[in-house]
């Protein structure tokens, strides 16, 4: 950028400096340095402002007050926010006993809190494993109940956002020791190893998950010996494990193939075993390697969990689907979608940045 | 095994798991063992299950009356028709926004993608927001979200908007005239496919002549006109029809010309905007992947900005860009299975109502299973290929 | 990442792998378990919806509860899982529920492939269509060439198709798996028609129609839909209870037996109110349950009557009147079988 302005200053010398420096300069060295870029420029702003008023208007200066009736809402030519307001806490909590919510609520800030130190890398100790068991053993007290005078609740009272953490966080921990082992053997010298794990791989890569969750719903109770059940949760977290771990794997093997052959070496010479060798030396480092693929598995994991609202459970979408089926209520989707939508993006997105710092701050210690 | 075959061969009459060609022998059987035993343990379960319950099993309800209707079909469809053709509908569904849907994410991302890298600092935030709003919100409730939009803001279909003649936009969807059936457009389709074949097999010619004689051949320009050239032929001689099946107000919907329906619509923009968000960032990262100092060895060596862009840029970027693509490609036909929530009649919708009609989920489940790996399948197959043709050959 | 494993292996076993129960024996599992598991629709008022707080309400969820009343006395020993129409097979074609009560229409292909035994009709009921009242039309004959939304996976899906193709008529389906998904379709304008079971048109248009005068069904019924709970093949004395539950609540509307009135019934000579009241025992006996089943069930859930209209009569959203569903006596269809 300085370069332009620099360019900028000296074709036109003569001109005061108003014009290359200042706000006025940068508009012509970002805005206008080119005919086309001023038209685009041009179309652009005036896009923004065809669209931007009228939203702000919508959004602020129309909207019904948060605490409006449903009546005064359909009267009011803006937003009506008072939904959001009447529907959050069944959006975020979906069914669990509304005397109860503030459980929901503290186990998933527990959840959150640890996800939010497992990104710190002074944290990246054994230690720490004991306290993410702490963590998620302290989310199950809090959600179940049963003790300690809380009431007992059924899974299937279960909703929100706690359900789409459950999903995601519980069944990328469950598959993640599958995966190590899938992706290992995907790059075992012994044949018939190899080709199941990259047949099972393959396969689960090359269906949707739509269809993985419709067998866990429609078709696992028939692959179980009679009378066995499992509930709808469960059977849900089943599929999930099975398409993250094929996703995951691939994630780990990337980092496996990154290592460089050396390594191998000198762990063979060491004398190590196989497993030694794969414990001690090379998955520690291939697994650094492989976090922030992994960090994107697990966005893509997030926003998939919205997809159970396809076999009927209710996440964070299907709880905001059957809030707007309230009669009262009907017709806000844009309230309702844009909450959920905020709520979604605000998780993504701070983990896509996290993982686009981490893969640099890895590649600065590769360099070094 | 054969990487250790030096060590097989200091021990070699031991039969013990210290060796590790018998080791390696041994866990390979377990394995086996084991995935067999749960094969043995699901598939009997089932078995027993389904006997137990009176379930029918087999594909012969593939042969039976569907009797249910489907909203958008390529092919004629009718509930007279058996499931087996249902499915078929449900597949040429899938391909069709699949296809469509590809072909537009790729054209949206690669813009967006450059304009990531635009000098025009509004532009580039501009393109930056659509990347970051757009990748990090499911997909699934941007489908509803189109949905929404597109039946709310739509007016009644008696109230159509008629921008152009012939074209109407309702809550319907957009219904465009499209040219009466007639003989002629067969003739037309099989000349367009006879001038692709004709490009290709000039193009290998000219590349021959160029590296026998070094005379370049206008290979773009030919291929236009044969493209373009061979099918006006054929729509001449076929006596060039000008009648037009424009689409007509009658009863509850408009009849006749080519319609474009809500659900389609969504599924498809829904679909293209979300992968091209994830294609804007493969195509950005494969421009920047590209040192400088190309750019100025080609003008270096004379080459004109555009030559220079398509003969030494663009190959390099594509080697970068093509794999994750390829990805991005299959997640897009993957995700084309959400239609089933906002009613698009795809592959998996379609098999979801065969399966609550005939009870028999397993077949259900299989089918989309089995389809979606041929199509996952197919493209990869193609992508390679593709890859393999661009990749850089080391000498 | 590594940190979670085991805590979520462990919290992942405790998630309830809730087996043990013998398909073979369904009511030896239920009666060991304590409670009735029944597969209900998600949300129809009138015939199963839960209320705020969580408790189901409806026609169908009364039966639920009768025959947890004829097992165990207690209209509450019943757990309830909400099925969508896909789901509803395989959950009781694989034991997840043990008595399916959600407005399942009986038919041929249900009865034999998909496996299921149905208890007698609690619903008789029809398929109709609604439109909106500014379309004009009067009559289903007129619909030649309209967009239709049905919910799919029901039978709803094929009727429509016979129904026009044996009218020589057009039409052109959007099908949505969600029956939220389709209304918010149909009332956003999408289709011309909506289609379903004509006591669901009413429910609809009563409690999610913007305005509901908007709105008219047209008079054609254009099918059959008897609407039964159903058990799974292979345990007969289950199915007989259940079924036996539906005609003891016909039977006492029938004997003239509420719930207001039940203990008085108690004192009466007629041998038939006897035997259905377990006042002279055998009945309860060969059924395998308390003799006082019958008792219980008028007691605590109320008569075939009773039921009808607290869920679904005229004095509800629903309106509905009693028409196909009133007693044989009074030239409906509801008939039970003797008890004897």
């Amino acid at each position: 950028m300085a370069g332009h302005v620099d360019t900028a200053s000296s074709t036109a010398a003569e001109r005061p400096p108003a014009l290359s420096l200042g706000p006025i300069g940068w508009m012509r060295a970002n805005l206008f340095n080119t005919w086309y870029n001023a038209i685009l420029t041009v179309l652009i702003g005036w896009a923004i402002l065809m669209i931007v008023p009228p939203l702000f208007r919508w959004a602020i200066v129309n909207a019904a007050g948060f605490d409006a009736t449903s009546p005064q809402c359909r009267q009011a030519t803006g937003a009506c926010w008072a939904f959001v307001n009447e529907k959050m806490r069944f959006i975020l909590f979906g069914t669990f006993p509304y005397a109860e919510q503030w459980r929901p609520l503290l186990a998933t800030a527990i959840i959150v809190a640890t996800l939010a130190a497992a990104a710190n890398r002074r944290f990246w100790k054994p230690w720490f494993v004991a306290v993410s068991l702490g963590a998620l053993a302290l989310f199950g007290v809090l959600m179940w109940g049963g003790v300690l005078g809380m009431t007992y609740v059924e899974n299937s009272l279960w909703g929100g956002l706690p359900l789409t953490l459950i999903l995601s966080v519980i069944g990328l921990s469950v598959a993640f020791p599958f995966s190590i082992l899938l992706a290992l053997g995907r790059r075992s010298t012994m044949p018939a190893i190899k080709a199941i794990c990259v047949a099972y791989i393959e396969l689960i890569r090359g269906v949707p998950l739509v269809s993985l969750l419709f067998m866990a719903s429609v078709m696992l109770p028939l692959f179980l010996p009679t009378g066995v059940n499992i509930d709808k949760l469960l059977r849900a977290l089943v599929a999930f494990i099975l398409f993250e771990a094929a996703y995951m794997a691939e994630a780990i093997r990337g980092g496996l193939q990154a290592m460089p052959k050396g390594q191998y070496e000198a762990a063979d010479a060491l004398g190590l075993n196989y497993w030694q060798a794969m414990r001690k030396i090379i998955l520690p480092q291939a697994l650094a390697i492989s976090i922030p693929p992994l960090v994107n598995t697990f966005i893509s994991t997030f926003k998939d969990t919205s997809l159970v609202i396809i076999i009927g459970l209710y996440d964070l979408l299907g709880t905001a689907k059957a809030a707007l089926s309230d009669p009262a209520w009907r017709g806000f989707y844009r309230e309702a979608y844009l909450f959920i939508g905020v709520i979604y993006w605000c998780f993504c997105f701070s983990m896509s940045k996290y993982s686009r710092w981490l893969e640099q701050d890895l590649n600065r210690g590769h360099k070094r | 095994m054969a990487t250790h075959t030096q060590d097989s061969g200091r021990a070699p009459s031991r039969l013990s798991l210290n060796d590790p060609t018998v080791r390696a022998i041994f866990f390979q059987v377990l394995v086996i063992g084991g995935v067999l035993a749960l094969a043995f343990f699901l598939v009997s379960n089932t078995l027993d299950n389904l006997e137990r319950r009176a379930i029918a099993t087999g594909f012969h309800f593939l042969d039976r009356e569907a009797s249910f209707g489907i909203g958008e079909s390529i092919i004629d469809y009718s509930p007279k028709d058996t499931y087996g053709k249902a499915f078929v509908v449900g597949i040429l569904n899938t391909l069709k926004v699949s296809v469509i849907g590809i072909v537009l994410a790729t054209v949206i991302g690669t813009l967006i993608g450059i304009a990531r890298l635009s000098s025009n600092w509004l532009l580039a935030r501009l393109a930056t927001g659509y990347v970051e709003i757009i990748r990090n919100i499911p997909p699934l409730l941007q489908l509803f979200v189109w949905y929404q939009v597109i039946t709310e803001s739509m007016p009644p279909v008696r109230l159509a908007l008629n921008p152009l003649p012939g074209v109407f936009l309702s809550q319907r969807g957009i219904t465009v005239p499209v040219p009466a059936a007639d003989p002629v457009w067969t003739w037309v389709f099989i000349a367009v496919l006879l001038g692709f074949i004709a490009s290709v097999i000039m193009g290998k010619w000219a590349k021959i002549r160029q590296a026998a004689t070094g005379q370049p051949f206008p290979v773009l320009g030919m291929s236009l006109v044969l493209i373009l050239g061979l099918p006006l032929i054929a729509y001449v001689a076929g006596g060039a029809p000008s009648v037009m099946d424009v689409p007509q107000l009658q009863g509850f919907n408009f009849r006749g010309g080519l319609v474009l329906s809500p659900e389609f619509a969504a599924i498809l923009f829904g679909l293209s905007i979300y992968t091209a968000a994830f294609i804007a960032e493969i195509v950005r990262g494969g421009i920047l992947a590209v040192s400088y100092g190309q750019s100025e060895a080609a003008a270096a060596l004379g080459l004109k900005r555009g030559v220079a862009l398509r003969l030494v840029i663009l190959p390099q970027a594509l080697r970068v860009i093509v794999p994750p693509t390829t990805s991005q490609f299959l997640n897009l036909t993957k995700n084309s299975s959400l239609a089933l929530a906002i009613g698009y009649p795809d592959l998996v919708s379609i098999l979801n109502t065969t399966i609550n009609q005939t009870g028999q989920a397993i077949e259900g489940v299989a089918m989309i299973m089995g389809s979606y790996l041929a199509i996952s399948l197919s493209i990869s197959l193609f992508m390679n290929w593709y890859n393999k043709r661009i990749a850089l050959v080391e000498r | 990442m590594k940190a979670g494993i085991l805590a979520a292996a462990a919290a992942a076993f405790t998630f309830a792998v809730a087996g043990g129960a013998q398909a073979g024996a369904t009511l030896d599992a239920i009666k060991a378990k304590g409670f009735v598991q029944c597969g209900v629709n998600a949300g129809l008022p009138g015939f199963a919806s839960p209320d705020s707080a969580g408790n189901w309400t409806g026609l169908d969820v009364d039966y639920c509860r009768a025959v947890a009343v004829a097992l165990f006395n207690d209209p509450q020993k019943v757990k309830f899982t909400p099925l969508s129409a896909q789901q509803r097979f395989p959950a009781i074609q694989s034991g997840e529920v043990d008595l399916l009560s959600r407005n399942t229409t009986w038919t041929l292909t249900r009865d034999t492939s998909v496996g299921l035994n149905f208890a007698p009709v609690t619903y008789y009921d029809g398929q109709g269509f609604m439109v909106a009242k500014k379309l004009g039309v009067k009559s289903a004959k007129e619909l030649n060439g309209a967009t239709v939304c049905v919910q799919s996976g029901t039978t709803t899906e094929l009727n429509l198709a016979d129904y026009f193709r044996s009218n020589n008529m057009s039409y052109n389906p959007v099908v949505i798996e969600n029956n939220d998904e389709v209304n918010a379709a149909f009332f956003a304008g999408r289709c011309d028609v909506l289609t379903t079971d004509a006591s669901q048109l009413a429910s609809t248009r009563a409690s999610v129609a913007p305005k509901p005068d908007d709105y008219v069904i047209l008079p054609e019924i254009i099918s059959k839909e008897p609407l039964a709970p159903a058990v799974r093949h292979g345990d007969d004395a289950w199915y007989d209870i259940v079924k036996w539950v539906v005609y003891a609540t016909i039977q006492a509307e029938e004997s003239g037996i509420t719930s207001k009135n039940v203990d008085e019934h108690l004192n009466s000579k007629n041998p038939e109110i006897q035997r259905l009241l377990g006042v002279s025992a055998g009945m309860g006996k060969a059924l395998g349950v308390d003799e006082k089943w019958a008792y219980n069930i008028v007691k605590k859930v109320g008569n075939y009557s009773e039921i009808f209209e607290r869920n679904v009569g005229m004095s509800t959203p629903l309106k509905l009147e009693r028409g196909l569903n009133g007693l044989w006596t009074k030239g409906g269809l509801q008939y039970a079988m003797p008890v004897r």
